[in-house]
């Protein structure tokens, strides 16, 4: 399409300054994590970049352990949604039955039921069963949370997969398990490792379970950035600090993996 | 017309495969209906066992750190409810809440992926730099929205204010609804650019080009081709942003803690204060059985769009 050169100027002008807009506070978070709590509350470009409130995070809180929770219970959460949606999708996909439409409606309509509208029972039941502030109990609340999104993503990778190839190795005398393992897993790889990457994301960031059933023995790092909020004295410099560790694997994750985000977070509706 | 027609289509694969190949696979047909088996078991018992529960305790009188108080309670949990201030200011915020977040993330949302689907030095970059509010967690996009940009004396936005001098705002203390509102819609923005710039892609050139010659300027191909072709996804956007923001929670803990009075209380909010911090399992069950009932009315409309393209 031929654009006169003046509006395509206004549209790169216009495109970045959004990017930038949008971008900001993440560039201030970081920006204002190099500095000291007192250059911190200036709001100011020039300072002397230093590590000191990188640093004073590790000493003062625990931040290690609270880090080592999430990444525990990320990957215990996708792990186990996994271990549960692969053979289920494999079924759904490739010997569907009557049934399998509406299961995965079904399956669909489960993520719809509000966190909210279940905390009372699901904390009563954490308390009298003592998954109250265990990382076991959040693994179990993550894979649950995130099953029908890892169902729905798996299925439609192998839904791409020509059933003449799982065919063939059937007549070389391959288990339904042999199937699974040995011809589907690899070549559907990719589809497997970003769907494991959604889930990842989603458990990462997700702050409503986390504040409500962590305190101290296995809360995650939303929950260690949340206590930045108690209202006595400003760290802005620490409060950077700490989101930038907490954000940044997660965040360079996302930028690889938005196509599949968006086939995972729309049940494959948009494509 | 949606479960009858596709049930009966077992064909599957990629690409064209003629039906005979393997649509009746009837020597190799294998059972393998076990395997969905624990997946819809799991998911049957997450979503039974609490839903019952909410429900039962909803028609009880039940403090969790009172154990004198107990019983059944008929309808005084939802008398109580609907006779109670804070339930109506948590249900008008909270629609207040979805419909601002939506419209802004929406609207915008639309327009940028419009913007982005343009090609200019660097898109591709500016492109991930727009979408990166989308995967900051809850908390620190709160925290830092709060502190570093809107602190009314050393957030960047105070400081500028100061600079030209204007007054410096504290916006969560006067205006936390709509200060929460801009958090929130700060990231889910990305989200529906994500979504609605695949969409835009996907559109067909030669339409917009034969439009073009036809004299249709850029604001008529917008209104007449492109947002016709985006319907179905902005649908879609709506729906599931719908369902994460009825449940907005950390960004009003960390930065309002849901007031001043009931100012920034939500639902979400008003049913964790009632459950975790008075204790009164007949009060917020009774609010969650409203926000299930909320739920399932946009769930019923998302189950739909999403049926209509699936093939199994």
């Amino acid at each position: 399409m031929q654009q006169s050169l003046a509006s395509r100027i206004a549209i790169a002008l216009i495109g970045w300054a959004v990017a930038l807009l949008l971008f900001f506070p993440i560039f201030w978070m970081v920006l204002t994590s190099f500095k000291t709590e007192t250059d911190a509350i200036t709001a100011s470009l020039v300072f002397h970049p230093t590590l000191v409130s990188y640093a004073e995070v590790f000493q003062r809180a625990n931040y290690l352990g609270f880090a080592l929770n999430s990444v525990v219970i990320a990957l215990g959460g996708t792990v186990l949604a996994l271990l549960f949606s692969v053979p289920a999708a494999y079924s759904m996909a490739f010997h569907p039955t009557p049934r399998t439409r509406g299961t995965l409606l079904w399956m669909l309509s489960t993520k719809m039921l509000p966190p909210v509208g279940v905390l009372v029972p699901i904390y009563l039941l954490f308390k009298f069963t003592g998954l109250l502030d265990t990382r076991t109990g959040l693994i179990i609340i993550y894979a649950l949370m995130n099953l029908p999104i890892t169902v729905w993503m798996l299925f439609t990778f192998y839904k791409e997969v020509p059933n003449e190839i799982l065919e063939a190795g059937r007549m070389d005398g391959a288990s339904t398990w042999g199937e699974l393992v040995h011809i589907l897993l690899p070549l559907t790889l990719p589809g497997v490792a970003s769907t494991g990457l959604l889930s990842l994301i989603l458990c990462w960031n997700e702050a409503f379970w986390s504040l409500n059933l962590t305190s101290s023995q296995a809360a995650p790092l939303t929950a260690f950035i949340a206590s930045f909020s108690a209202p006595e004295g400003l760290f802005f410099a620490k409060l950077s600090a700490a989101s930038t560790m907490a954000v940044a694997p997660i965040l360079v994750f996302g930028w690889f993996s938005q196509k599949q985000l968006v086939q995972g977070l729309t049940f494959g509706a948009v494509k | 017309m949606q479960a009858g027609t596709a049930n009966s289509t077992l064909i599957h694969g990629a690409g064209g495969t003629p039906p005979g190949g393997h649509a009746a696979p009837t020597s190799h047909k294998q059972t393998t209906g076990w395997l969905v088996m624990p997946s819809v078991g799991v998911l049957l018992v997450w979503m039974i066992v609490p839903l019952a529960m909410t429900l039962w305790f909803a028609f009880q009188r039940y403090n969790m750190i009172d154990p004198t108080i107990r019983g059944f309670a008929g309808l005084s949990n939802f008398q109580d409810m609907v006779t109670d201030p804070d339930f109506w200011a948590s249900l008008k915020n909270t629609l207040l809440l979805l419909g601002s977040v939506l419209v802004i993330t929406v609207c915008l949302g639309t327009l940028l992926a419009v913007l982005f689907n343009q090609s200019f030095p660097g898109r591709n970059i500016a492109r991930v730099l727009a979408i990166s509010p989308f995967f900051i967690m809850p908390t620190v996009a709160a925290l830092v929205w709060k502190n570093l940009l809107l602190h009314p004396i050393y957030g960047v936005v105070g400081v500028l204010a100061q600079k030209f001098g204007f007054t410096p705002i504290d916006f969560f203390a006067q205006f936390p609804l709509a200060s929460v509102i801009a958090v929130v819609s700060w990231e889910w923005l990305p989200f529906a650019l994500l979504i609605l710039l695949t969409a835009v892609q996907s559109l067909d050139t030669d339409q917009l080009e034969a439009a073009r010659m036809d004299g249709a300027g850029p604001v008529a191909q917008f209104f007449f081709i492109t947002l016709p072709h985006l319907s179905r996804a902005i649908s879609v956007v709506i729906m599931i942003e719908t369902i994460f923001l009825l449940g907005v929670f950390a960004e009003i803990l960390v930065t309002t803690n849901g007031g001043p009075g009931n100012a920034s209380t939500n639902l979400a909010y008003l049913i964790y204060s009632r459950a975790l911090l008075q204790f009164d399992v007949g009060a917020a069950s009774a609010g969650g059985v409203v926000a299930i009932v909320l739920a399932n009315i946009v769930a019923f409309f998302l189950v739909r769009t999403v049926a209509r393209r699936l093939e199994t």
